[in-house]
């Protein structure tokens, strides 16, 4: 099993290093939930389907990610707090390029 | 005041299911619900996604996953109170409870069943100094009666289906419909965008893109609001605006009810869903314990338990064994019997 190493700025402001497995089908949501840097219920809340925003993020390192479809873009044309570099964390796939991103949760709105 | 024996807070597939158990236990249940329709998030949120996890349903649409449930619990006849927030509680001498929701519509129980869910969808409201001051001054995020905006003057902000298909049907009523939205393009059904460009053309509907609301004007009510597009700043007379951003959930009043809270969520006893005050269960997603998972079909596990446990708890002394509807049936609270056709047995000579 191969990990990447994720570094997370969570809404206090605080930076977390964590290790996210490549091989589960997870994306960067999941993995913000599975460490619990985000209180239960303040994020992921459509479950990861594009449709609620929580999962906003600024991604601060120039990883190449994969394009946006329109569904995530559509959301983020109605999110609130949204920055050249919003990407929504739900639409992010854990993989082996991603290793040392490093993306900032945005404020629950 | 309306009375039943189990207040279902949440009309979402954990809440509709209860109907159904609750009724094979001759008990009847009432549902109080924030929208405007049963379903939670699967008709709120996600009604045209299949669900896959379902036991016995390969896949189904969210949206046909609650017209069954409703269709399973409708001989047991469940009231429904739609489009008003559970906001208070109060137990009663007997230790039975009333809720009073947010319009002031009282329900009385001995049982409480908590299926809130995530909590009752609030609006998202958009970040704009004193928009709190002009709520229901001018400034609403639902739309009730399209009446009240006749001859009025209306600035909607949003760029979904809500913004979308109100400006359609407002652009008849009001006087003028001023669609603002950050981006040029639409998130709606392409039906709704092509409605909005031809009312455009036909100057029934101002479309300002791409553009946001930065201010809001008024003595004691809305009178214009500030648009900023590429780089320029204009106001605009308003009697009303209305921002569209979709809904968030929040866990709302029950919050302050007295029950435990953890991580968002109600903590219960996983004996029987029961939280720290006796009477009052938490099923489905608003509830938390150990090695708890989100899914639907936990929901129907903790409602089916819950159920029993309330049962019991209403019938101390009455013996109950466990039924099962392949033999038993199911007597509808509204007179139906449904059951299995007797097999025919024939002697072998």
């Amino acid at each position: 099993m191969q990990n990447v190493t994720i570094h997370i700025i969570d809404r206090e402001g605080k930076k977390h290093a964590v290790l996210a497995p490549t091989d589960m089908a997870m994306n960067l949501m999941e993995v913000v939930r599975s460490y619990e840097l985000a209180p239960e219920g303040t994020i992921g809340i459509c479950g990861g389907m594009a449709m609620c925003a929580s999962c906003q993020c600024y991604v601060n390192s120039a990883h190449k990610l994969n394009a946006m479809e329109d569904d995530e873009d559509a959301m983020l044309a109605e999110a609130f707090n949204v920055k050249d570099n919003s990407r929504l964390s739900c639409q992010i796939s854990i993989s082996g390029v991603l290793n040392d991103l490093e993306i900032e949760l945005a404020p629950e709105v | 005041m309306i009375k039943t024996d189990i207040l279902i807070i949440g009309a979402g597939p954990t809440g509709l299911f209860t109907v159904f158990e609750a009724g094979l236990l001759k008990l009847k249940c009432h549902l109080i619900d924030a929208l405007p329709q049963p379903g939670g998030q699967c008709s709120e949120l996600y009604p045209k996604k299949p669900i896959y996890d379902i036991p016995g349903f390969p896949e189904i649409l969210a949206g046909d996953l609650t017209a069954n449930l409703l269709e399973q619990g409708k001989q047991f006849q469940p009231g429904f109170t739609l489009g008003e927030r559970a906001e208070t509680i109060e137990k009663q001498e007997d230790s039975s409870f009333i809720v009073t929701t947010n319009k002031g519509t009282q329900h009385h129980a001995p049982i409480i069943a908590i299926a809130g869910g995530l909590g009752s969808f609030e609006p998202r409201k958009p970040k704009l100094e004193n928009i709190e001051k002009y709520e229901d001054k001018g400034v609403n995020y639902f739309i009730k009666d399209p009446e009240v905006y006749r001859d009025k003057k209306v600035i909607i902000a949003g760029g979904g289906d809500s913004a979308l298909d109100w400006s359609i049907f407002l652009a008849n009523v009001a006087s003028e419909v001023t669609l603002v939205h950050r981006r040029n393009e639409f998130r709606g059904a392409l039906d709704s965008v092509e409605q909005v460009q031809e009312l455009k053309l036909l100057n029934k509907i101002n479309l300002i893109t791409p553009a946001e609301i930065t201010a809001l004007y008024g003595e004691d009510k809305i009178e214009g609001v500030s648009v900023a597009r590429n780089g320029e700043t204009q106001t605009l007379e308003a009697d009303a605006f209305i921002p569209l951003f979709g809904l968030s959930p929040k866990l709302g009043p029950i919050g302050n009810w007295g029950l435990e809270i953890e991580k968002n969520a109600i903590k219960v006893d996983t004996l029987d869903y029961q939280t720290n005050i006796p009477g009052i269960y938490a099923i489905g997603d608003v509830n938390t314990y150990e090695g708890k998972l989100k899914l639907i079909l936990c929901g129907f596990h903790e409602a089916t338990l819950m159920c029993q446990s309330a049962y019991k708890k209403l019938n101390p002394n009455k013996k109950f064994v466990l039924k099962y509807t392949t033999v038993s049936g199911i007597n509808g609270f509204d007179g139906t019997r449904k059951e299995s056709p007797k097999a025919v047995v024939k002697a072998i000579i």
